[in-house]
């Protein structure tokens, strides 16, 4: 039985992959910031066979929370081995562009709020010498594009803080996992037309429990998006800029 | 392009809708209150034909209401979301020691879509309807009323429900009573017969040993073997050495869309040939899981993609026990003499267990199941020709299965429609609905 934590756990695809940890017997902490959904998922998860369910509210701005959060997880399953972040918005990047405001709170909400997080929790594991670190990130985060450049420079930023605490927690034995999807059919893109390329949340979470179980560092889910982000990424800068991507 | 989920399992009729998500069962339904359109709750598409599309309109797709509430496993009471699957619940009951009370040919349907068409089983002759074992559930109507159904509360509601098509409102969530089982295996018996009467002698005398009952029928028979096929019974196997946790191997998906329908005269004999014959002896026995059991077409994802792009009609009568047997010889010698035979014939006695639905289509007597290729009018003609034979004999035919009867036979063979009228929900319609009270 691991003991999980999972932060943003109302979000389609946590909820895909706390299921499969529900279904293996895992004790689960949620933490989200609606709790009569919170309710329904936890009852759902018992359920399905978790070993423990708990839950506590959080809005990820209230950074002030983070550390009291991580607490009540550790006080609820005595101790915690898994950290899932899912939490994430996809801001409008119009908005973001007409308005500083609106692109520090996405920014805030896609990129900080996950640094102060795993600020408490990297902290906790490296003491411990034990315990697994799973951020989605996203593919969006590999290269600027001027369709949504505030969302990919937020989910650049948490890729590579996830790289150095990768490279700092190594040799305390502890596995930092970026997870990037693709496009998933989620809430989070419900206007979006689904086409060949859209994985289901379903998809996701079971790319997340073998990156657990296999102890990856940093995973492209599904897994042909690694090749799509080549291509991409290779496309030199002075080409690049002129595509309407 | 990934096709779109929204369309019956036949996958015929073709209509143009628009869906919605409806992911939180105390949300309010995703509607604008500007939307003039009708809207009709969508389980998970397999309804052969138009009971589940809304062209036109709108569709509320409750495959998101996808939790489960409770499972008390001393008394083995489930209470879930109307979106969770079959599959789904038994992966959940099984280990601990309980099955669903009934449980169609697929285990892919959803317990909303169960409720809707008061599914039925291989065990109807013991165990009545899907929804004999429903407890109660949550109704929730167009205008925001929540009501709780139960056979004490809101009684007409949930008779009206049961089988009621989707058009009484959305359930949220219900609450079914399972049976206790001691092991994942069913103690199966496949029995060769060579015509109608043995098969009436072996259900006869198989009801009463046997749980479930059903028989495969060799559609392209003729004269005196009119009617050969093989006979299935099993019950739950009692021996407590197979752990309950034991799983079956997954399915393979059908991936493609062949250019033409593959079930064709040659094809389709050759197939009826290697199914009979599998069959070596006269009589087989052996321990099954019963995921092969009761599921054995869930064995290929997607099989209705066989058929082709036009997709394929289901016929499915129940003939009152004194008109069965003529009525289905009648029905296969019209399907054999048009050499159109069907893929799958499937033939049951049902019980007479009481079905508590309004408008639920099993009645005692015999009910027989066929696929069609959809061949245009030649295949339309053919079906109308069988529902003569069903309505002389005072028969009936499954909506569920259903994309063509008529209105006429639909107001005679399902009086009750008009007692629905008073739990209908104005705002909703289907295909289905306008067709058979136009
Ligand atoms: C291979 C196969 C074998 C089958 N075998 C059998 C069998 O042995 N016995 C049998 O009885 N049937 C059988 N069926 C038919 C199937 O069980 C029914 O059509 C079932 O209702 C499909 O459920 P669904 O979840 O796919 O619902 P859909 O087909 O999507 O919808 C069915 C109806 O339910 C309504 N509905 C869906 N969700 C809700 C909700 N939340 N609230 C209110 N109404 C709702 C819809 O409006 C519609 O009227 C079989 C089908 C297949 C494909
Ligand atoms: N969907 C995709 O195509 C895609 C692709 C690549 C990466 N991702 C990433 O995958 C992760 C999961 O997203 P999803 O696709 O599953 O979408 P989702 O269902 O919309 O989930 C996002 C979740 O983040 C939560 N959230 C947003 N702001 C928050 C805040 N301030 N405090 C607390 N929680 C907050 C939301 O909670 P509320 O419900 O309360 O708003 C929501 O549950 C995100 O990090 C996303 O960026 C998604």
């Amino acid at each position: 039985m691991k003991k999980i934590l999972i932060i943003g756990a109302l979000s389609a695809i946590a909820q895909a992959t706390a299921r499969q940890f529900a279904e293996s017997g895992d004790a689960l902490f949620l933490v989200a910031r609606d709790q009569s959904k919170l309710n329904v998922l936890v009852e759902d998860l018992r359920v399905r066979g978790a070993a423990s369910v708990e839950s506590a509210l959080l809005d990820v701005l209230d950074y002030d929370q983070h550390q009291p959060t991580l607490e009540a997880a550790i006080a609820a399953m005595e101790g915690v081995d898994i950290a899932l972040l899912a939490h994430g918005t996809l801001p409008h990047q119009k908005a973001c562009e007409d308005s500083f405001e609106v692109a520090k709170k996405e920014f805030e909400v896609n990129a900080i709020s996950s640094i102060s997080l795993l600020t408490h929790i990297a902290n906790y594991f490296e003491q411990k010498k034990a315990g697994t670190i799973v951020a989605i990130s996203s593919v969006a985060g590999d290269r600027g594009r001027q369709s949504n450049y505030l969302y990919g420079s937020a989910k650049g930023a948490l890729t590579l803080f996830l790289q150095g605490l990768r490279n700092r927690l190594y040799k305390s034995g502890v596995a930092v996992i970026t997870i990037k999807p693709g496009f998933v059919d989620t809430p989070m893109t419900a206007e979006f037309t689904k086409g060949a390329l859209w994985a289901k949340p379903e998809k996701i979470a079971e790319c997340i429990v073998q990156s657990i179980n296999k102890k990856r560092d940093v995973v492209y889910a599904p897994w042909f998006w690694q090749i799509i982000m080549l291509v991409i990424k290779l496309v030199p800068e002075t080409i690049f800029k002129r595509l309407s991507l | 392009m990934a096709e779109s989920r929204y369309q019956s399992w036949g996958r015929y009729p073709k209509v143009t809708q628009h869906a919605v998500d409806y992911l939180w069962r105390a949300d309010p339904l995703p509607l604008a209150a500007t939307d003039n359109s009708t809207f009709l709750p969508f389980g998970n598409g397999r309804s052969y034909g138009d009971v589940c599309l809304n062209g036109g309109g709108t569709l509320i797709d409750c495959r998101g209401l996808n939790k489960f509430i409770s499972f008390d496993t001393t008394l083995g009471i489930l209470r879930c979301e109307s979106g969770v699957l079959l599959s789904e619940i038994l992966q959940i009951i099984v280990p601990k020691g309980w099955f669903l009370a009934v449980t169609p040919g697929t285990q892919f349907v959803t317990m909303g879509g169960a409720i809707a068409n008061d599914v039925h089983g291989k065990n109807h002759h013991r165990a009545g309807t899907f929804g004999c074992h429903l407890r109660c559930f949550e109704l929730l109507r167009s205008d925001g009323s929540r009501l709780l159904c139960s056979a004490d509360e809101n009684a007409e509601l949930f008779h009206a429900t049961i089988g009621g098509l989707g058009l009484t409102g959305i359930i949220t969530w219900a609450e079914i009573q399972l049976k206790a089982i001691s092991s994942p295996l069913i103690e199966q018996e496949v029995i060769r017969f060579s015509n109608l009467d043995q098969f009436f002698l072996l259900a006869k005398e198989s009801d009463l040993t046997h749980e479930y009952t059903v028989a495969w029928i060799d559609c392209l028979a003729k004269g005196k073997k009119l009617g050969k096929g093989l006979f299935v019974r099993g019950n739950h196997a009692e021996e407590r050495d197979t752990p309950l946790s034991k799983k079956a191997s997954r399915p393979l998906p059908f991936p493609i869309d062949p250019p033409f329908a593959l079930v064709n005269g040659p094809t389709l004999k050759l197939f009826n040939t290697l199914y009979y014959h599998k069959q070596c002896g006269e009589r087989s026995h052996d321990s099954v899981h019963y995921e092969p059991f009761f599921y054995p077409l869930d064995a290929i994802e997607n099989w209705n993609r066989i058929y082709g792009s036009k997709g394929f009609f289901q016929y499915q009568c129940v003939i009152p026990p004194e008109s069965a047997a003529a009525a289905i010889r009648e029905i296969l010698q019209r399907i054999s003499n048009a050499g159109a035979g069907s893929f799958l014939a499937v033939l049951k006695m049902f019980g007479d267990r009481p079905s508590p639905g309004l408008l639920s289509f099993p009645s005692p007597g015999a009910t027989l199941a066929l696929d069609f290729p959809n061949g245009g009018e030649k295949t339309l003609r053919l079906l109308e020709s069988l529902d003569e034979v069903t309505r002389a004999a005072n028969g009936k035919i499954y909506p569920a299965k259903d994309a063509r009867m008529s209105a006429e036979d639909f107001k005679q063979q399902y009086p009750n429609w008009v007692k629905l009228a008073p739990y209908l929900d104005n705002k909703l319609s289907s295909n289905f609905w306008q067709r058979v009270t136009a």
